[in-house]
């Protein structure tokens, strides 16, 4: 049985209908990246994952559909979403965020252990554990909200352009860690992104969004062979 | 010397209880962007359901906690049947709700409890304590009480996971939900809380002012004032902002422009504020590109 599994998404921005009747799925434990162009409606579709923008179709999650549900119970039930523009608490300090991912869990010294956890990955952020977050540079943000996401412990992260406004070293560092996560601790991803050659690199399955509509899906390598994909999002 | 003493003490005391509202103000400021103009009735008609427990013969403590309690399940009810509903409206139709509840709770208190002026009890003695001659019994409790709510209250928000939620909530509500927060309940929670604090500042000021339906309005004024001077985004701001205002008020009364124009201190001071510096003394500046 999928892990996830969309059919069939409809959404809109007011008038402006952004998915004409996506659907994909991905397996638990594996990492499955959407491509796609500017506007193609890959931030929709996750927003749509999480109950963040009303959406028509059927969404489930572990065998439960979660379509229509609040985006706080989405949350609950170990869907952790990593969004656009990385959502950082820029008054709270770095450690305050981090605390904040762990909000819906019960198990204090699980929390506290994943704190030193996410501190072992990312020692930059134990060096700024009490600064204002908003003061961190744009890959520090990213990395907490990496950790942000990782502290509720999801069973899936979903991933919006991790590797937006990132130097390529810094990018490179990120993925690493995300692979590290994926295999050690089997967490599911769902990875959006625009840097094609990247994604492709980490996911098992790939997925073309255009306009809406998912255009080609298959593994990441065989995706990677494509002619269109490679002329048109690897570019060479 | 010693009758400026004496001001500037006794300005210390109301100062604490217009830092309770401005607080409260501010708590509501921070989460929703608007000013409530209703929190000054709020705690005016706690403090007469304190009140009607005293007079019922409760011990002055008992009612006390039951009345903050009560003020609380009042401010989250407030919150969920009369704000929520106007949530995204615009500004305008919120404020409008505010004046609404400001005038609802007035002439409600009124249509109970009368408009004659009542006493209501202090917890403290009559006697000054230690024998100092510069503040009553009341007005050191007063402070006392003060800065034992502002602790609880900083406390809450630093130290506890809820309080963490509740300051998140209010600043970024999209990754909050994210993390789970119910954001809703969040905002309910922050209007229970100010309407504790209110009450707990109306309770306190009633000895002073006495109780009537109208006796927060000057106290509101001077709470607006202390905001605005603090900075209304700035919860350790305000309640500067409170005993500064507090102390200006009594002084300036006292020795430069009597007592009838007092509360045109807090009018001057918030205009003044909003002239030069709009952002108060540890507000934020705002700055948006055009």
């Amino acid at each position: 049985m999928a892990l996830l599994d969309a059919s069939n998404l409809h959404a809109a921005y007011g008038q402006t209908r952004v998915l004409h009747g996506i659907s994909f799925s991905m397996e638990e434990g594996t990492i499955t990246t959407l491509l796609g162009a500017n506007g193609a409606g890959k931030t929709t579709t996750l927003r749509a994952l999480c109950g963040m923008v009303r959406t028509e179709g059927a969404i489930s999650f572990g065998g439960q559909r979660i379509d229509g549900r609040a985006t706080e119970d989405i949350v609950r039930l170990g869907i952790a979403h990593v969004p656009d523009g990385r959502g950082t608490f820029v008054n709270l300090s770095t450690e305050e965020n981090l605390r904040l991912g762990a909000y819906t869990r019960k198990d204090r010294a699980g929390v506290e252990a994943d704190l030193e956890r996410m501190y072992a990955y990312f020692p930059r952020l134990r060096e700024r554990r009490a600064q204002q977050a908003g003061t961190l540079s744009g890959g520090e943000q990213q990395m907490l909200a990496v950790s942000r996401a990782l502290m509720l412990r999801p069973k899936l992260m979903l991933l919006d352009e991790p590797s937006f406004g990132l130097a390529p070293l810094i990018v490179k560092e990120l993925f690493g860690i995300l692979r590290t996560v994926n295999e050690k601790e089997r967490v599911s991803m769902l990875v959006v992104e625009q840097n094609a050659a990247m994604a492709l690199d980490l996911a098992d399955h790939a997925y073309l969004i255009e306009t809406g509509r998912v255009v080609l899906s298959g593994t990441a390598a065989d995706i990677k062979k494509n002619d269109a994909v490679r002329r048109s999002y690897l570019g060479y | 010397m010693d009758a400026l003493l004496h001001q500037v003490l006794a300005g210390l005391a109301t100062g604490g209880i217009y830092a309770s509202v401005a607080l409260a103000l501010v708590m509501i400021y921070q989460a929703t962007h608007l000013v409530n103009f209703a929190q000054g009735e709020m705690a005016m008609f706690s403090t007469y359901i304190a009140w009607s427990l005293i007079n019922a013969g409760m011990p002055y403590w008992a009612a006390f906690f039951l009345t903050v309690a009560f003020s609380f399940v009042l401010g989250v009810l407030i919150e969920r049947v009369v704000i929520r509903p106007v949530e995204n409206s615009p500004v305008l139709a919120v404020v409008v709700v505010f004046i609404a509840l400001l005038v609802i709770l007035n002439s409600v208190t009124g249509w109970i409890y009368t408009y004659t002026i009542k006493t209501f009890p202090s917890p403290f003695p009559e006697q000054p304590l230690f024998g100092n001659p510069y503040m009553s019994s009341h007005e050191i409790g007063a402070i006392f009480v003060t800065l034992v709510v502002l602790m609880l209250l900083y406390a809450f928000f630093r130290f506890t996971p809820l309080g963490l939620a509740m300051r998140a909530a209010a600043q970024n509500p999209e990754s909050s939900r994210l993390v789970g927060i119910r954001v809703g309940w969040m905002l309910a929670l922050g209007w229970g809380l100010a309407a504790a604090v209110g009450s707990v500042a109306g309770m306190m000021v009633a000895p002073i002012v006495f109780l009537d339906p109208n006796m927060m309005g000057g106290v509101l004024l001077y709470a607006f004032a202390a905001a605005l001077v603090g900075g209304i985004d700035n919860p350790a701001g305000a309640v500067f902002g409170g005993f500064l205002v507090g102390v200006l008020e009594n002084v300036l009364g006292a020795f430069v422009i009597g007592n009838e124009l007092k509360l045109a201190v807090a009018l001057v001071l918030i205009i003044g504020v909003l002239i030069v510096k709009p952002s108060g003394f540890f507000g934020k500046v705002h700055v948006s590109r055009v």
